[in-house]
C-alpha cells in the first residue's frame, strides 16, 4: 500500500516546524511515523504535507527535574523503556513503553507521536492520565502552554493541539509506589482490547485509568471512589465499566470489554497495592 | 521529488525519490535488493525488517526520506567475504526456516536484539521476535537458532549433531 502523494519538509527547529505547519492547513507532523504512516497507507489520512521533526535537536532527552521527569516528545519508546531515570522514578512509564508494539516498532515510534495521535487503544495516554502528567505544547510566536492529561485527550484521535502547535515535552510526576499496567490482547503485538493502569495511593487515594473503554483514556472514577470509601479491590473492581462506552469490533463486543475491564482492574489493583 | 543519500550495506546510494516512497520499495525496486520481503505491509509481520543505524526497523512503515543520511543494512549486507553472518549460519545449522519468506526479517530482528542482549534466555528471544511472524516453523528452530548464535557452545554442537548425525557416525 502506498500513501497518497504529499510534500515533504524537514524542520530544523520547533519554531521552523510551527512555521511550516502554519503555511498549510492540511500539513501533519511526522516524528517516527508509526501511527501516521499506517493511516496514510490506508488513505485514512491524506495530509498535503509532512513536516518531519525527527531531526530537531533537544527533544529526545529524559531529565529528572525537582517536581517531575521531563520526557522530550521525540524520545523513542525503546529509550523510554530503557531509561534509568524513568525506571527509578516512574517505572510504570518505562514498563508500559516496553509493552508497545514490538522491538522494531519501539525503535522508531515516539512518546510524543503516541500521545499526539490520541488513539484510545494506545497504552501510554492511559498511564499519563493516571499519573496526572502534563503536556507542554509550543505554538506560533514562541507561545508555550501546559495541558493536563485529563484535558489533553479530548476525544477519538483528538488531542488538544491546534494545527500549528507542536507537543514538545511530557512532564511526568514521580511515582515510586505500587503500580500496575495490564493489557489484554489476543496476539503479542496487538493493541489492547482493554488496558488498565493502577497506581497505589500517592498522596490521595489509588488511581485507576482505562485503555480502549471509550473515545479517550478514562479514569475509573467509580472504582476510585469505592476504594476511597474503604472497598476492597475485588468489590471496587465491579464498578470498572461505570461511565465507560467501550467499542465493539471484530475482537470483542462492548459487553465483553465491560466484563474484561472488571477482571483487569481487580488484577491491576491487587498488583499495585501488594 | 526529494534527493536522498543513504548508506546501504556500506555503499553510498543516492537517488531522487517521491516523498511517499516507502523504504522497503526504495530498497527492493530502487536498488534491486529483493532480499527484504513485503509480507503484511502493515508493520505486523516483520518480514520487511532491516537495520537503520544498526537497529531493527520495519521498512514498510518508514519513508525512504526518513532514512536519508542514515546507515541501512539489509540481509544482503550480512554475509561478509563469502562467509555467512553467524546468525545466518545458526539459522542454517538449526534449520530455522522452511519456506524462507520470513527469514531475512527474522535474521535482522535477531541480530539487532543480540546487540542489546548478548546472552538472552529463551523467553527473551521469543519476546524479541514478537514482531516477526512465521507461518511454517512453529518458531522452535528459529528460537534455537538465535540461542545458538548467542552462545554456540551452549546448544550449537548438540543441535548440529541432532540435525546432521554425530560426527564420524555411519
Amino acid at each position: 500500500m502506498i500513501p497518497a502523494a504529499f510534500d515533504y519538509e524537514r524542520a530544523e527547529s520547533v519554531d521552523h516546524a510551527i512555521e511550516l505547519l502554519g503555511s498549510d492547513e492540511e500539513a501533519k507532523i511526522l516524528a517516527g511515523g508509526h501511527s501516521l504512516l499506517p493511516l496514510m497507507k490506508l488513505r485514512l489520512a491524506q495530509p498535503s504535507k509532512l513536516v518531519d521533526i525527527s531531526r530537531v535537536d533537544g527533544l529526545s532527552e529524559i531529565s529528572d527535574e525537582a517536581d517531575a521527569m521531563v520526557i522530550g516528545a521525540l524520545t523513542r519508546h525503546h529509550d523510554v523503556a530503557n531509561s534509568d531515570v524513568l525506571q527509578a522514578n516512574c517505572p510504570i512509564v518505562a514498563h508500559t513503553a516496553g509493552e508497545i508494539g514490538d522491538p522494531a516498532v519501539r525503535h522508531v515510534g515516539t512518546i510524543g507521536g503516541s500521545v499526539a495521535h490520541a488513539d484510545p487503544a494506545s497504552d501510554l495516554p492511559t498511564v499519563l492520565l493516571a499519573l496526572g502528567a502534563t503536556m507542554v505544547v509550543r505554538g506560533p510566536g514562541g507561545a508555550s502552554r501546559e495541558v493536563g492529561a485529563g484535558d489533553f485527550f479530548k476525544g477519538l484521535f483528538e488531542p488538544d493541539l491546534a494545527p500549528d502547535e507542536v507537543l514538545v515535552q511530557i512532564r511526568v510526576p514521580r511515582h515510586t509506589g505500587g503500580w500496575s499496567y495490564l493489557k489484554f490482547h489476543r496476539r503479542a503485538q496487538d493493541w489492547a482490547l482493554v488496558g488498565v493502569a493502577a497506581l497505589a495511593a500517592n498522596g490521595s487515594g489509588p488511581t485507576v485509568a482505562l485503555t480502549n473503554m471509550g473515545d479517550r483514556p478514562l479514569r475509573a472514577s467509580a472504582v476510585e471512589h469505592a476504594l476511597g470509601a474503604g472497598a476492597d479491590p475485588a468489590t471496587a473492581a465491579q464498578l470498572a465499566a461505570e461511565g465507560t462506552s467501550p467499542p465493539s469490533d471484530a475482537f470483542g463486543s462492548a459487553e465483553y470489554r465491560r466484563e474484561l475491564s472488571k477482571v483487569l482492574v481487580q488484577r491491576a489493583l491487587e498488583q499495585a497495592m501488594a | 521529488m526529494t534527493r536522498v543519500a543513504v548508506t546501504v550495506n556500506g555503499e553510498q546510494r543516492e537517488a531522487e525519490v517521491e516523498p511517499r516512497q516507502l523504504l522497503v520499495y526504495f530498497l527492493r525496486e530502487g536498488l534491486g535488493l529483493t532480499g527484504t520481503n513485503v509480507g503484511c505491509d502493515t508493520s505486523s509481520c516483520g518480514s520487511c525488517t532491516v537495520h537503520v543505524d544498526d537497529e531493527a526497523v520495519k521498512s514498510c512503515t518508514m519513508l525512504a526520506v526518513q532514512a536519508d543520511g542514515r546507515r541501512v543494512t539489509t540481509i544482503e549486507g550480512m554475509a561478509a567475504g563469502g562467509q555467512l553472518h553467524p546468525m545466518q549460519e545458526a539459522f542454517r545449522r538449526n534449520h530455522g526456516l522452511q519456506c524462507g519468506y520470513c527469514t531475512p526479517g527474522m535474521v535482522m530482528a535477531a541480530t539487532s536484539y543480540l546487540e542489546e542482549n548478548a546472552s538472552p534466555s529463551e523467553t527473551e528471544v521469543r519476546q524479541a521476535l514478537e514482531g516477526n511472524l512465521c507461518r511454517c516453523t512453529g518458531y522452535q528452530n528459529i528460537v534455537k537458532a538465535v540461542l545458538d548464535a548467542a552462545s554456540p557452545e551452549r546448544v550449537g554442537r548438540a543441535i548440529g549433531d541432532a540435525v546432521n548425525g554425530p560426527e564420524g557416525g555411519a
